[in-house]
C-alpha cells in the first residue's frame, strides 16, 4: 500500500480549491443530493422540537461540565484507567503522539497494524508516521479503506468518502485489488472489502481506534460505529492503543446516554449504531479473548488554546457529529477537500485555528456566511457564528506578540486597517462626515471602474450625484 | 517536565471557576418517560428490532431450542458456536446432538484457533444481559463463556433473550442494575447486523461483522 504521502495542505489556496469544486456540475449535485439525504434524516429522528431543545440542553450542560472540571477529570481518568490495567499515555503535539504509538508497535514487533475510524489519527497523520518505519497501517472502515486506496484524505468527518460515487469505487477497486472485475453492486462492492479486510484482522499484530466518550468515573473508552470494523481492530490483536484528543472526557457513565443520543441522531439519522463498545480493560487471564494490552494516547496538539478563553472553550464542546458541515450551505458547494484541514466545515474552522495556528487557517473563519444554521443544529448548542466572528476579528487584529492565539493577527493588513480608522473617524465628526461625502458626489467620475472582486460579478460603486441630505434639502 | 505534567499545567491554570448548572440525565429521562404495559413495551422493542433488519422468533422454555435448529436449518448451517459452559448452551448442544448441525465451543485461547473462528464458524449463539425497548437494542457483557468474538465473527449470530430483562432506555438499563459501580472489561449494545452506508450512502449489510442477526424472544421463561 505504498503511495504518495498526503499531507494536510496550508490554506493558501482556499480560493482555487474551492473554486474547482464549485465549477464542477457533477460534485455539486452529488454534495447537494448527500447533504439533503443527512438532513432529512437528521430531521426524521428529531419529530418533537421540545425534546429536541431539551436534550440539546442537557448535552450542552454535559459537555460544558466536563470541560469546567476538564483538568480534574483527567486526572480521575488516568488513574481508573490504569487501576483497569489500561495504559495512559499524554502528547502535545502529533509527532510525540506518533512516537508513543510507533514504539508501541516496535516493543511488540508489530508490522501490520488495523485501524478503525479515527479523526485524531488523521490530525496527526499517523499512517504516514507509520509507513516512514515500515509498520503498515490498514483503514478498516469502509470508507476510509476506499480512501486509503485512492490515496485520498477523508472529506467528512462521519462519512470519509462521500465524494465519491459508485462507479468511481468500482473503478478503483477493479485497479488496485488484484482479481476484482468491475461491479457497480455496492452490496458485492462491501463484500469484496469485507472478505479483504478479514483476512487482514487475522494477521493484524496491533490495532488502533479513537474514542467517542472517555468516562472517567469508571476508566471506560466508548466506541461508536456500525461495521464491526472498530470491535475487529480492538478485540482481535493483541494489541489495543486508543487516541482520543482531551477533550472528549466526561464525569460520569450516566452522562454517556443522552450524548450517544444526541450524535448518532445528529450525525447519519440514526436512533442509534449498530454497536456501540465499551472497552474497560485489557483481557483477564481467564478470558479467552481481547487484547492482552490497552493503551490510550490523551492528545493536546493545541486544545489547551481555546481552553484558556471563555468564549473559545465552547469550541471544545464538539462531539463530533458532522451535523453542522450538513447544514453548511458552503461546504455543500466546496465540498470537504477544499478547506485543506483535518476537520471540514464549520466545526473545521473553529477548530482548525487552534490546532494549525491562525497564519495557516487565516481564510477559513470567514469561509461562511454566517447563515447560523450550523449554531442551530449543533446537538450541544456551540455557538459557531459567534466563534467565526471572533476568529475573523482575531485574524484581523493588528498582530499583539502577547496574544495568547498563535499566529494572532495573520490576516492584518495596514490598508483596509487604515481605510478603517479613516471610516470611523469621517463617522465620529460631522464636519469630515458632510465635507467628505459632498466631494464624493461632486467627483464620482474619480471612482475606478475596477474595484477589486466586487467588480468581477457586479457593476462598479459609484457615489450618486446627490446626496440623500442634498435631496431632503430641496423637498424642503 | 512531562508532557502530562505541561498539559496539566495549562489546564488547570485557565480553568474556569465560574458555576456552571450540573446536568441531571435522571430528570431529563424521567420527563421523557412513556408510561406504558410491559406487553406494549415488548411489542415496541420487537418492531423496532425488525425495522432494523433484525430477525426476531417468539419462543417459550419448552420449544426455543427446537426453533433454533429452524432457524439452522432454513439458513443452511452446518455448524454452531455455542457455550457449553452455560445452561442455554448445554441445553442447545443436546437439542442438536443427532441433528447433523456440528456444535463447536469457544473453549481455547482465541490465538489457538484464529484462523478456523474466521474461515469455518456458520453461525453462533449466545445469551444477552438484557434488552433496550426505545432503540431496539440488544445488551451484552461478553465473558469466559461467551467472548467478545462470538457475537461479532461468525456471519450469523442468534441471541437468546429472556423478555423480562427488557429496558426502556440505555439510562435505565445502566442505572436499574448499577453499571457504574464495575463495568465488565467489555460491554455492548448490538441494534442490528453490522451495516455500511459508505458507498455513496447507499445501506449495505453485512460489513464486518454479522450479516444476520436472529433473536430467540423467550417469553414466560419460567
Amino acid at each position: 500500500m505504498s503511495q504518495q504521502p498526503l499531507h494536510f495542505m496550508p490554506t493558501t489556496g482556499f480560493r482555487e480549491r474551492s473554486k474547482a469544486v464549485v465549477d464542477n456540475e457533477f460534485l455539486q449535485k452529488s454534495f447537494r443530493s448527500a447533504m439533503d439525504f443527512l438532513m432529512t434524516k437528521r430531521a426524521a429522528q428529531f419529530p418533537d422540537a421540545g425534546e429536541l431543545d431539551g436534550l440539546r440542553t442537557l448535552g450542552e450542560q454535559i459537555r460544558q461540565n466536563s470541560l469546567a472540571k476538564l483538568p480534574d477529570l483527567l486526572v480521575q481518568l488516568e488513574a481508573k484507567l490504569i487501576a483497569n490495567g489500561i495504559h495512559v499515555h499524554w502528547a502535545e503535539t502529533p509527532d510525540e503522539a506518533n512516537r508513543i504509538i510507533l514504539d508501541i508497535c516496535q516493543k511488540h514487533g508489530a508490522k501490520t497494524m488495523v485501524k478503525g475510524k479515527s479523526m485524531v489519527s488523521e490530525e496527526i497523520e499517523f499512517n504516514h508516521a507509520a509507513e516512514a518505519v515500515g509498520v503498515e497501517a490498514i483503514e478498516t472502515d469502509m470508507g476510509e479503506y476506499i480512501l486509503q486506496l485512492a490515496g485520498e484524505k477523508p472529506s467528512h468527518i462521519i462519512m470519509p468518502a462521500i465524494h465519491k460515487t459508485k462507479q468511481q469505487i468500482a473503478k478503483l477497486f477493479e485497479e488496485k485489488l488484484p482479481g476484482v472485475a468491475y461491479t457497480e453492486d455496492v452490496d458485492a462492492l462491501i463484500q469484496i472489502g469485507r472478505n479483504i479486510l478479514r483476512q487482514k484482522f487475522l494477521e493484524a499484530d496491533i490495532g488502533m481506534s479513537g474514542v467517542n466518550f472517555a468516562v472517567a468515573e469508571t476508566g471506560t473508552l466508548c466506541l461508536v460505529e456500525n461495521e464491526g470494523n472498530g470491535r475487529l481492530s480492538t478485540t482481535t490483536p493483541k494489541v489495543h492503543v486508543a487516541i482520543t484528543g482531551i477533550e472528549k472526557v466526561v464525569e460520569k457513565l450516566e452522562h454517556v446516554p443522552p450524548l450517544y443520543s444526541l450524535l448518532t441522531r445528529s450525525a447519519t439519522g440514526q436512533a442509534i449504531t449498530t454497536y456501540f463498545n465499551m472497552i474497560s480493560g485489557p483481557r483477564k487471564p481467564h478470558e479467552k479473548d481481547g487484547p492482552d494490552e490497552v493503551h490510550l494516547v490523551l492528545l493536546d496538539n493545541g486544545r489547551t488554546q481555546p481552553y484558556a478563553d471563555e468564549q473559545l472553550r465552547k469550541t471544545l464542546q464538539c462531539i463530533r457529529c458532522g451535523a453542522c458541515m450538513n447544514h453548511c450551505p458552503v461546504y455543500t458547494h466546496i465540498g470537504g477537500h477544499a478547506y485543506g484541514t483535518t476537520y471540514p466545515g464549520p466545526i473545521g474552522e473553529i477548530i482548525s485555528p487552534h490546532l494549525m495556528g491562525l497564519e495557516a487557517t487565516a481564510t477559513l473563519p470567514s469561509a461562511s456566511s454566517l447563515c447560523g444554521a450550523c449554531g442551530e443544529v449543533c446537538p450541544v448548542r456551540i455557538p459557531i457564528p459567534d466563534l467565526l466572528i471572533r476568529l475573523r476579528s482575531e485574524v484581523a487584529a493588528k498582530p499583539d506578540p502577547e496574544s495568547p492565539l498563535v499566529g494572532h493577527g495573520a490576516g492584518y493588513s495596514r490598508l483596509v486597517s487604515g481605510i478603517w480608522q479613516g471610516w470611523a473617524m469621517v463617522y465620529r465628526s460631522p464636519f469630515l462626515y458632510r465635507t467628505v461625502t459632498w466631494l464624493g458626489s461632486r467627483f464620482s467620475w474619480l471612482m475606478p471602474s475596477k474595484q477589486g472582486p466586487w467588480t468581477s460579478v457586479r457593476v462598479a460603486l459609484k457615489p450618486a450625484p446627490k446626496r440623500l441630505r442634498d435631496m431632503l434639502k430641496e423637498r424642503g | 517536565m512531562s508532557a502530562r505534567d505541561r498539559i496539566l499545567g495549562r489546564l488547570y491554570a485557565s480553568q474556569p471557576h465560574d458555576d456552571f448548572a450540573a446536568p441531571n440525565p435522571a430528570a431529563w429521562f424521567a420527563s421523557q418517560a412513556r408510561h406504558e404495559a410491559s406487553n406494549e413495551r415488548l411489542e415496541r422493542f420487537v418492531r423496532t428490532m425488525e425495522a432494523g433488519r433484525t430477525e426476531i422468533h417468539r419462543v417459550n422454555n419448552g420449544n426455543w431450542a427446537q426453533k433454533l435448529h429452524e432457524v439452522l436449518s432454513a439458513k443452511g448451517c452446518g455448524n454452531l458456536l455455542l457455550a457449553p459452559g452455560t445452561a442455554h448452551g448445554q441445553r442447545a448442544g443436546e437439542a442438536l446432538a443427532s441433528t447433523g448441525i456440528a456444535c463447536l465451543a469457544y473453549d481455547r485461547p482465541i490465538n489457538e484457533w484464529k484462523a478456523e473462528l474466521f474461515n469455518d464458524v456458520h453461525a453462533s449463539l449466545t445469551g444477552a444481559r438484557g434488552a433496550i425497548a426505545e432503540t431496539g437494542t440488544l445488551i451484552l457483557w461478553p465473558d469466559e463463556h461467551e467472548p467478545r468474538l462470538m457475537s461479532l465473527v461468525p456471519p450469523i449470530h442468534i441471541v437468546l433473550l429472556d423478555a423480562t430483562t427488557l429496558h426502556a432506555t440505555f439510562f435505565d438499563a445502566m442505572q436499574s442494575e448499577h453499571w457504574a459501580a464495575g463495568l465488565p472489561t467489555n460491554a455492548l449494545l448490538i441494534s442490528s447486523p453490522s451495516k455500511t452506508a459508505d458507498i455513496q450512502q447507499t445501506l449495505a449489510y453485512g460489513a464486518h461483522g454479522p450479516k444476520e442477526l436472529v433473536v430467540l424472544l423467550l417469553e414466560n421463561a419460567q
